[in-house]
């Protein structure tokens, strides 16, 4: 029936936009069909959701016009897309934590200068959505109570009350367990077949492949193919987005065992607000392999990390390194784990790894300024920190080699090698690593691997933490599985599924 | 607003920007002095005559100058470590009583040279604990140091009345203040001024500041602190001590007004001496750029100002010395709160490169 | 004995609520601004502001009520700066208000002095429609001003909580991300809020020198731009309790004036200064957590980028 109506829910002609020097969509043409799901795939920095803001009116395009039903409109501000019926869901969620469900959802529809009776009528609307699409929410929560898949429900909703026709999702999920997806992409099926046209903005192509119609792949500002889903195949979208074939895996040697260098037992961590972050954490990793941690973002990766790096004191258990333990009453810090032999990639680089302001040599010594050769008679001996990060920089193969650059001013991949190199190069017992290519070009993303995978040959012991599950089966010698604070499970790394670590990525013990 | 975030050649961001935020100012203090009736060439140069016409007028630039080193560098300081240090009026307060109550109590036994160092030192310490409170609950009770600093100037200035009125005042005296220093808690004065020592130790804290922020290990672990707490802390900082280390020498650089004013002209403990100098340091250091040559080159313009202007306020009735403090005002708002308002003009000359 | 003791509640009722009057009306102001995420260090240089012109104006015109209307520009216009200082070029909001405050202490003192040559102070105000009198009551001093500020409080809370404006003020102090995202204006919604603030700031202004007092004179808010801000903190950023908080400190300097010289059994002379400090200190107290907690509008004094 969708398939009758000839003219287009979407069309976009000759799209460009640059952000100052950037070049971040190049004249981009595409044609949406009414009431089906579309795929926009590429990599990170592909210009998916900056041309899916300019959809959206968030920004403005330098040219090129945007066609809606047929009708030529211009997006100068969200305002505009919502009264064209076109609604999005962020990948951060737009939602006020200390607001309700309803006054969340009123916001910028509030029907009349007094909110009485907007309420009242979103309040009916909703009890509506909730019987024709099952998305069923309690309109008098508070945000904050509510669960990642509510939060996005609750987003899903906010759209659709807006009389939405059109709903773009940015990686809706990136944050959801694949059980949650699931449910997400049922969901998604009932509003197609409502007539909704439903754009989904994603990198995951396993997902593009379960739920759409039709495929866009971007790559470097430009749609680079079309393709019907069913006409396509994974290995092709992937060749496409990366614009060359692509190996998925590392090539590495069976790992060589030495003794455990990192253990954490019944290790658990509560907030302030008495919620567990960490439950009774177990883990052993030996010299000379590399335990993979998979998850869901959220479920306590982050802060074993933290605990484990003496960032964050835990509140139960004990972490052992290099033989010396660590407890509550003695949780230790940073610099006393660095003197041990650890050394620590973090999750977030710009916000963990390095100072952005400081000069990329100044960056180079983060963590190791207090080292006898960088300052001497506890002064800071420059020439010498500038002449170790040109070193770093050349075995690291970091662009452009400019010690006195500012750390701000690499590029993503460019930021992450200056961290590694920082953190390999001391030779490290103990490696900890977070999300080490996130935001990282797919040729950094080859080097970044092989380094880890060499760095485990000299018999450092490194646990990796990713929500890239490729990453983890790549890499991995060992693999846990995270969820709500616990461990809850492990395989080996040649013998697991997909299918199985999600199970339990979702909480649910594999048989 | 495009434009705001569009970087600049660092030449601009160093040289032409700054200079441009302070023309602004100076533009709208002429635009005032007009409003006012007098004309703005003439009162310049009564300024300038009046700032460096004579050796004694030097001498009163340069003393006030020592003022605005101390609470700039404070400031500054504080900036570095990622707190903004609004408490250097009290802490000055605080640092006066320190130095004053020392020399009250030792000037009769101990001679100059032994006096002046513990002098000082009290006015360190004082200035120092002063600041440590409203550190202490930032580092350890989350609350915001901001306005507690703020909130501890106006608790400075009740302690202060009330100490001076009830406990330190000086038998028989009908104001509140203290007796006079012994020669011993007396800084030589230089150049028939009020210009005293206290200049050697502004340089000397110029000086030191630069070092330990940009030479020692702890300076680096400040400021990376004050760029990225979390990057800092990585780096295996306790932000807590930290916190402390910055607030605790921010509030001792204050503290040492209170060594210029009381050691170097009052010779005795008095009301309201900080008079402004803790909130001018944010001037001082906004315009220096939160470097110690640039604070010791704002604080001379500002010791130039003051000096000037008062005795512009002298010549010419229809100007008051509070026009110095609108100055201040407006080299904050300019070089602080607007600083970006030139940077769209400046992105307009810049060519935009080809993709 | 009963009669003097209703007459003795009543006089210190009376006290309260006049000196509270600018605090509550200062309170709603700030109120607007830091609900809407924009800080509000400079109340105290909009009141100094407001307070010179409107005795300025009024000494010169002859009425009170260009004297008001004096007051509430002089503020609008300080509020106009920070709103473009915060908003349009996104500075430092805490820089923007000591520079507001500085620069409200040597403009007033430099203008008085040129327009009146009195040192900085405005003439006195006593010709007859020069100040705002007492409407009902002479003794308690129940000038229009006081009823304007207890007015304040419901209005507020009711805008805050029941309307369109105020779901949409307090999104903006939250998540102005959320606000943009929903088709909504973030900078125009601070604005109003940036200029609701000079408004009743104003009004606070002007109820010091034309109304509690007869004339304005150099630095005569004394920092009660500052005891306002501590009320908001106090109230926890909510109306009602923010005017509990400037009710207590009202009580406080009332309780201040009347303690000077007396001794208590037991304990002494309370030392006035001590009574003074002590809205600094209970809300440097309740910031420690010692009292609660006081959670701060999220997005506060971050200023509002959209660019990636």
């Amino acid at each position: 029936m969708p398939a009758m109506t000839a003219v287009p829910a979407i069309e976009l002609r000759a799209i460009d936009k640059s952000f100052g020097d950037v070049h971040a969509v190049r004249a981009v043409s595409l044609t949406i069909r009414k009431g089906s799901i579309t795929g926009l795939v590429g990599e990170n920095g592909a210009g998916k959701s900056t041309l899916m803001s300019i959809l959206y009116g968030l920004y403005r395009a330098d040219s090129g016009e945007i066609r809606v039903e047929g009708e030529r409109v211009e997006m100068g501000s969200p305002r505009d897309a919502i009264a064209h019926g076109i609604g999005m869901v962020h990948q951060h969620f737009m939602l006020i934590d200390s607001f309700t469900v309803l006054e969340n959802l009123v916001l910028g529809a509030e029907g009349g200068f007094l909110l009485g009776r907007g309420m009242a009528a979103a309040r009916s609307e909703v009890a509506r959505l909730e019987r024709e699409y099952g998305l069923s929410i309690d309109p008098d929560a508070r945000i904050a109570d509510l669960s990642v898949g509510e939060q996005q429900r609750v987003e899903i909703l906010k759209v659709l009350l807006r009389g939405a026709r059109i709903l773009i999702l940015d990686e809706p999920s990136a944050v959801l367990t694949p059980q949650e997806t699931e449910r997400l992409f049922r969901i998604l099926g009932v509003l197609r077949d409502g007539g909704v046209t439903v754009i989904l903005i994603t990198h995951k192509l396993r997902e593009v492949m379960a739920v759409t119609d039709q495929v866009f792949v971007m790559r470097q500002g430009e749609v680079v193919a079309e393709r019907r889903t069913v006409d396509t195949t994974p290995d092709e979208l992937a060749e496409l987005m990366v614009g060359r074939k692509v190996r998925l895996g590392v090539d590495r040697q069976p790992a060589r065992r030495g003794p455990a260098l990192l253990r954490a037992e019944g290790l658990s961590l509560v907030d302030r607000h008495g919620i567990g972050l960490l439950d009774g954490i177990d883990l052993e990793v030996h010299g000379g392999e590399i335990v993979g941690i998979a998850g869901v973002s959220g479920n306590g990766q982050t802060e074993l990390l933290q605990v484990l790096a003496g960032m964050r004191a835990p509140t139960g258990g004990t972490i052992t390194i290099c033989g010396r333990t660590f407890d509550a009453g003695h949780p230790g810090d940073p610099a006393e784990r660095r003197a041990l032999g650890l050394a620590h990639v973090p999750e977030d680089r710009l916000r963990q790894g390095l100072v952005a302001a400081f000069h990329a040599s100044e960056t180079s010594i983060l963590g190791y300024q207090n080292e006898a050769r960088f300052s001497p008679h506890h002064l800071i001996d420059r020439p010498a920190v500038r002449t170790y990060c040109a070193e770093l920089m050349q075995r690291f193969d970091v662009r452009p080699p400019l010690p006195g650059l500012r750390s701000a001013q690499f590029s993503g991949g460019n930021q992450q090698k200056l961290v590694l190199a920082r953190e390999i190069s001391h030779e490290p017992k103990v490696l900890l690593v977070g999300q080490p290519t996130r935001g990282v070009d797919i040729g950094a993303i080859e080097f970044i691997h092989r380094e880890l995978v060499r760095c485990r040959d000299r018999g450092c012991a490194i646990l990796l933490v990713s929500v890239e599950l490729d990453e983890i089966l790549a890499l991995s010698d060992r693999i846990l599985v995270m969820s709500s604070g616990h461990i809850v499970g492990e395989s080996a790394g040649g013998t697991a599924s997909e299918r199985a670590l999600g199970l339990m990525m979702a909480g649910m013990k594999a048989a | 607003m495009t434009g705001l975030r569009r970087s600049l050649p660092a030449w601009v961001e160093i040289l032409v920007l700054p200079a441009i935020n302070i023309a602004l100012a100076f533009l709208t203090v002429g635009v005032i002095v007009m409003i006012v009736g007098v004309d703005p060439l003439q009162a310049l140069k009564l300024l300038v005559l009046g700032a460096v016409g004579s050796p004694e007028s030097i001498g009163y630039t340069l003393y006030y100058a020592t003022n605005f080193v101390f609470t700039g560098l404070a400031v500054a300081v504080a900036f570095h470590g990622g707190l903004f240090n609004i408490g250097g009026e009290g802490q000055a307060y605080l640092g006066g009583l320190g130095c004053g109550v020392a020399i009250l109590a030792l000037d009769q036994y101990l001679p100059i040279w032994l006096m002046v160092p513990i002098a000082i030192a009290a006015a360190a310490l004082f200035g120092a604990a002063w600041a440590a409170v409203p550190a202490w609950l930032q580092a350890w009770r989350g609350s915001h140091i901001v306005i507690t600093t703020i909130m501890f100037n106006f608790v400075a200035s009740a302690l202060m009345v009330y100490l001076l009125v009830n406990v330190l005042i000086a038998p028989g005296s009908m104001t509140p203040q203290s007796r006079g220093f012994g020669p011993s808690g007396q800084l030589p004065a230089l150049a028939g001024s009020p210009l005293n020592l206290s200049i050697v130790l502004a340089l000397a804290c110029c000086v030191g500041v630069w070092l330990f922020l940009w030479r020692t290990p702890w300076g680096y672990a400040l400021r990376a602190m004050g760029h990225n707490p979390e990057a800092a802390l990585y780096a295996g900082t306790n932000l807590r001590s930290m916190t402390m280390v910055a607030m605790c020498l921010s509030g001792a650089l204050a503290g040492f007004v209170g060594v210029n004013e009381l050691m170097g002209v009052h010779h005795r403990l008095v009301l309201d001496f900080p008079a402004g100098y803790g909130f001018a340091g944010i001037a001082v250091a906004l315009m220096g750029r939160n470097h110690p040559l640039g604070v010791a080159l704002a604080a001379l313009l500002f010791g130039a100002l003051q000096q000037g202007g008062a005795e512009l306020a002298f010549d010419v009735p229809a100007i008051t010395r509070e026009m110095v403090v609108v100055i201040q005002g407006l080299v904050i708002l300019f070089s602080g709160a607007l600083v970006n308002l030139p940077r769209p003009w400046l992105a307009a000359f810049r060519p935009r490169q080809a993709p | 004995m009963t009669g003097d003791l209703s007459a003795f509640v009543f006089l210190m009722l009376a006290a309260t609520v006049r000196t509270a009057a600018p605090l509550i009306l200062c309170a709603m102001g700030g109120l607007f601004s830091e609900r809407s995420g924009i800080v509000d260090v400079g109340l105290e240089g909009k009141m100094l502001t407001a307070a010179f012109f409107a005795a300025a104006v009024s000494a010169v015109t002859g009425s009170a009520w260009w004297g008001v209307a004096a007051a509430i520009a002089a503020a609008e216009a300080m509020a106009l700066l920070h709103g473009l200082a915060c908003i349009t070029y996104r500075g430092n909001q805490v820089v923007s208000g000591v520079a507001l405050n500085i620069l409200a202490a040597g403009l007033t003192v430099v203008l008085g002095n040129a327009w009146f040559a009195r040192g900085g102070q405005t003439p006195a105000l006593d010709q007859p429609g020069q100040r705002l009198m007492p409407l009902f009551s002479p003794r308690a001093g129940d000038n229009i001003l006081v009823y304007v500020a207890l007015l304040s409080v419901p209005l507020t809370w009711w805008l805050l909580a029941r309307t369109r404006f105020g779901l949409r003020l307090r999104a903006v102090g939250e998540m102005p991300l959320a606000v943009d995202a929903a088709g909504i204006s973030v900078g125009w919604l601070r604005y109003l809020a940036v200029l609701l603030c000079g408004l009743l700031s104003g009004l606070a202004g002007a109820y010091l020198s034309i109304a509690q007092n007869a004339g304005f004179s150099r630095d005569m808010t004394a920092g009660q731009g500052f005891i306002a801000l501590a009320a908001i903190i106090f109230g926890k950023w909510r109306p009602v309790p923010a005017f509990g908080a400037c009710l207590v400190f009202g009580l406080l300097d009332a309780v201040a004036i009347r303690l000077q010289g007396v001794r208590v059994p037991g304990f002494g002379e309370v030392p006035v200064q001590l009574i003074q400090a002590l809205p600094y200190l209970l809300t440097m107290f309740l910031l420690a957590g010692f009292i609660g907690r006081a959670v701060a509008p999220k997005a506060i004094g971050i200023p509002y980028e959209k660019e990636p």
